[in-house]
């Protein structure tokens, strides 16, 4: 559906007030470096990142509201931009894009009514395909019942709640029925409580309309919850590109795992690898885990670990089971739905999550467990 | 304001306690003594100038509106006041809107000349601005007419008509205009024009139908306040209109105080029809501004503006920029400095150019007037200056902070002179210090009087606004601290007000020092400050002398800004 191709985007920085050639090319920030992805039809992809990462400069690219330096955006067959690459450069204005876009303010238009806000896309189509007075009417209707937003109609569009002014935002973007919906952290402007419940709304809005979606977020839980596939950037580039549980359980980078939730990290060097399966030598004792990757024995690497995914317990059952270590708790948190403890092994602080009906005090000597399939093997950075 | 003293002993329950008997605290003397002050100078002068426009020997009458508007006068007269102000007022809207649009949201070259061509005709006093634009478009001397007269024949351009003075006053204000749009434009979330060009819409209509309407409050503010701000304005309609017998009201309250005997009554009814005209304006502006506020919703949190790229109107827009500067700034001030190097006015040529020397300003030095204009002007202007912000702190906090009964009366009060007319004020001032026994009609004082007046709305915007940004807290932990309120005020307060105090110081410094409609009805031989010494060189034909002392005073201001302004960079203000 969406086709980007080698997207290049650089902010001049200082560069006016260098005079040699040489300095402006070192001035230059790449905002995006090089990225490239496809988003496949009646999908949700995500651009998931730290803020500065260039997750909302791609987005504006696609939207046309940001000229990119080079590279191919296409949407279906309709070459959207094209530069450099071949032909002659193509960049088609925003207004002539026909994507629908949600903005991180909403944007909504204070000095209009909700039906003005939604009907304006459709009002201002050149002559030929505009429809008439009693189709706009109609059209905006149905998209304000969709969103239930219907007996609002008449009201100032700034009289609306936080939760109301994103659906409007919503319904005027979708009213044109755009082959791409574009958002750019459309719920980071709404408390906690709320924040979540759209979060489902609009996963559901999106699988019933089946809109073929970019999102752009820095929050983690959002993208794992929405998305069909997720790209995590870090400084203009994608450093991983795939489904959420894809990201979230096997990590390619430090970067990845670091962001996506929260990982305990041991460094080590792996000692021998059969089928897949990789034993790995730590300052505290070999760690055995299953990954794919192609690593040679020899290699510096991390083993990323989920605090979900270690066991604490009481009990030793070693020998039976892989991966068991031994360590004291230095500190409990009660979070409501989990315990965490935070175990001292040997030079490691592990962090781990469990039931809430296993709570040990501080200072009790305890076994932990890590199953070796749940463990990550992330090379080093 | 005497309402106040039950209401101090409440927030100071431990300075009450040490004193033995009642006594005024300083708080109590400081709050009260700057209300009165404020209250005085507002109301006192409105009070005679009606007193002095409806009674008359005999008593009550009312002659002098006879004698104003009578002989049919009042039709002109008010048609030509609203065709010169609205006609100024909408060159300004438009050029000042339109380079602010273009400065802001578009990628439009040279943006630091836009910075010069924006502040700088701001510094150059208005009776500058008029002279200088008497030398470039009169009929008979305009070097711009010299210029065209090949092509178009004798005298195309006349600077002597209501076209001339919109012209002059549109230009003068459009700086003003500049910055109002600038930051509204500035305030505008650019999300909401990023959206509707999501949605398929135009540029143009984005414009018309986004742009426009949101900005559409500032743009009606802007409107009123240039509008009453040339209908107060003095020095284009004195110098242009009286030429050619265009009377607007300020000009026609000059013409019938200097004819002889000045008819004081016939000058009162005048200015309460300015008055009203003012007030109406300044009333309608403040309904429109509240009612606009519900627009101000939507903050830009989002992007930072991208600007739009104008691709090959680029290099129009930036010619046009060029011309704008050079119409509105280079051709002014070279003209004035053209002038100052010659013995008498002529256009460009090579015998003019051989005859160049600096003749006139060494005439300046030995005239004795110059070095007390000088002077005179500067004392009045650190004074003014100085007197209107250290009172208007203590407004402000009365207004803000204190829970005095009647505080939002001292707020009114101070807002009073700014529906005052210069002209007025003056008329009205010498209404009130002709017939009062104070002995300061005749001295530099009552002028500072009248700058202290006119200047007191600034200040208290000024000083209301830095008072807001500073947390209640602050000043509570300072007295949780023990401290009383004058060590509060002092130590806390003032140090934290001290940006915005020295913006407003700056402000009051640089209008004061070019102030004349005020100034021209005050002054007596030996108070002239620079710009009636200006005007006077003016009536007196001497376009030489005056240049050169216009360039001084040019001088003069710029490097008083510039020093204020790196001052003002010390302690942060640094406003862009």
């Amino acid at each position: 559906m969406l086709h980007v191709q080698n997207l290049v985007k650089t902010f001049d920085g200082e560069r006016r007030r260098r005079s040699h050639a040489a300095d402006r090319d070192r001035a230059r920030v790449f905002a995006v470096n090089d990225i490239s992805f496809e988003v496949e039809n009646g999908s949700l992809f995500t651009l998931l990142g730290p803020s500065g990462c260039g997750k909302t400069t791609t987005l504006r690219s696609v939207a046309g509201l940001e000229r990119p330096d080079s590279g191919t955006i296409k949407v279906g067959d309709r070459v959207l931009f094209a530069g450099q690459a071949g032909g002659k450069p193509v960049n088609v204005p925003a207004n002539e894009r026909g994507l629908g876009m949600v903005f991180q303010s909403y944007a909504i238009w204070p000095h209009m009514t909700v039906f003005d806000n939604v009907a304006f896309p459709l009002q201002v189509k050149k002559r030929a395909t505009r429809p008439p007075k009693k189709e706009i009417a109609e059209r905006v209707m149905r998209v304000l019942q969709t969103m239930e937003l219907a007996d609002l109609a008449d009201r100032q569009a700034t009289k609306l709640s936080g939760g109301q002014q994103q659906r409007l935002a919503l319904a005027r973007a979708l009213v044109i029925e755009p082959p791409l919906l574009l958002l750019d952290e459309p719920l980071s402007n709404l408390d906690a409580k709320l924040r979540e419940s759209l979060r489902y709304e609009l996963k559901r809005l999106q699988r019933e309309l089946g809109i073929t979606s970019v999102y752009v977020t820095h929050d983690q839980v959002e993208a794992l919850v929405l998305s069909t596939s997720i790209a995590v950037m870090k400084a203009g580039n994608v450093m991983q590109l795939g489904r959420p549980r894809e990201i979230y359980e096997n990590p390619n980078c430090r970067f990845v795992a670091e962001f996506i939730g929260t990982s305990n990290f041991i460094a080590g060097t792996v000692a021998e690898r059969e089928n897949g399966r990789y034993v790995v030598n730590t300052a505290d004792g070999p760690l055995v885990l299953d990954s794919a990757v192609t690593v040679p024995p020899g290699t510096d690497v991390v083993v990323s670990i989920r605090p979900e995914a270690v066991e604490v317990s009481t009990t030793s059952r070693s020998g039976e089971v892989p991966n068991e270590w031994t360590g004291n708790v230095l500190t409990r948190a009660f979070l409501g739905e989990a315990v965490d403890h935070v175990v001292a092994v040997g030079r490691h602080e592990i962090r781990a999550r469990g039931n809430p009906s296993v709570s040990i005090e501080p200072g009790t000597e305890v076994h932990l467990r890590m199953d070796p399939s749940k463990l990550t093997l992330v090379p080093v950075d | 304001m005497t309402t106040a003293s039950p209401a101090v002993p409440a927030i100071e329950p431990a300075a009450k306690s040490r004193r033995r008997r009642w006594w005024p605290t300083p708080k109590l003397i400081i709050t009260v003594g700057v209300a009165c002050v404020i209250g005085y100078l507002a109301l006192v002068p409105l009070y005679y100038l009606l007193w002095g426009t409806f009674f008359d020997a005999e008593g009550f009458t009312l002659g002098g509106f006879a004698r104003a508007y009578g002989d049919d006068r009042i039709g002109p007269l008010v048609v030509n006041s609203l065709w010169f102000a609205v006609g100024a007022a909408l060159l300004s809207l438009a050029v000042g809107t339109a380079l602010a649009y273009l400065n802001v949201r578009t990628d439009v070259p040279f943006k630091g000349l836009f910075f010069a061509a924006s502040i700088i005709p701001l510094i150059i006093p208005g009776i500058l601005y008029t002279i200088s634009w008497i030398f470039l478009a009169s009929p008979d001397i305009g070097l711009l007419n010299a210029a065209l007269e090949p092509i178009f024949g004798r005298g195309v351009l006349d600077v002597f008509t209501v076209w001339g003075m919109i012209w002059v006053e549109g230009l003068h204000l459009s700086p003003i205009v500049f910055l109002l749009m600038v930051a509204a434009f500035r305030s505008m979330d650019p999300s909401l024009e990023e959206s509707a060009l999501m949605c398929g819409a135009s540029r143009w209509q984005v414009f018309r139908k986004i742009t426009v309407p949101l900005t559409r409050p500032a743009i009606v503010a802007a409107v009123l306040i240039m509008t009453v701000r040339s209908l107060e304005s003095f020095e284009v309609p004195a110098l242009l209109g009286l030429q050619n017998g265009i009377y607007v009201f300020t000009s026609r309250i000059y013409f019938v105080l200097r004819s002889y005997p000045p008819d004081l009554a016939a000058a009162g009814s005048l200015a309460l029809g300015l008055l009203v005209l003012a007030m109406i304006g300044v009333a309608i502006s403040n309904i429109v501004g509240r009612s606009g506020k519900n627009f101000q919703t939507v903050t830009g949190k989002g992007f930072r503006p991208r600007p739009m790229e104008l691709g090959k109107w680029r290099p129009v827009m930036g010619a046009a920029i060029v011309v704008y500067f050079c119409l509105t700034v280079v051709a002014p001030l070279l003209v004035l400095l053209y002038t100052s190097l010659l013995k008498f006015y002529q256009p460009p040529s090579l015998a003019a150019i051989k005859t160049m020397s600096l003749d006139n300003y060494r005439e300046l030095l030995e005239l004795s007037q110059a070095m007390t204009a000088l002077k005179n002007s500067l004392f009045l202007g650190l004074a003014s200056a100085t007197l209107v912000m250290a009172g208007m702190a203590v407004a402000a906090w009365i207004v803000v902070r204190s829970r005095i009964p009647g505080r939002q009366l001292v707020d009114q009060f101070a807002f009073v002179p700014l529906v005052i007319p210069g002209l007025v004020l003056g008329l009205a001032l010498s209404f009130v210090y002709l017939r009062s026994p104070i002995p300061i009609y005749g001295t530099i004082f009552i002028l500072l009087i009248a700058y202290c007046t006119r200047y007191m709305p600034y200040g208290m915007r000024y000083a209301i606004t830095s008072m807001h940004q500073i947390s209640a807290e602050l000043e509570e932990s300072a007295q949780v601290s023990g401290a009383s309120w004058w060590q509060t005020f002092r130590r806390v307060l003032l140090p934290l007000l001290s940006p915005g105090l020295l913006a407003g110081w700056i402000y009051i410094l640089v209008v004061s020092f070019r102030e004349l409609s005020s100034s021209i009805l005050l002054y007596s031989p030996g108070n002239e400050v620079l710009s009636i010494l200006i005007f006077e060189q003016y009536e007196n034909g001497k376009f030489t002398v005056l240049s050169a002392l216009g360039v001084v005073m040019v001088l003069t201001l710029v490097v008083l800004v510039a020093i204020a302004y790196k001052l003002g960079a010390k302690v942060g203000l640094k406003q862009d």
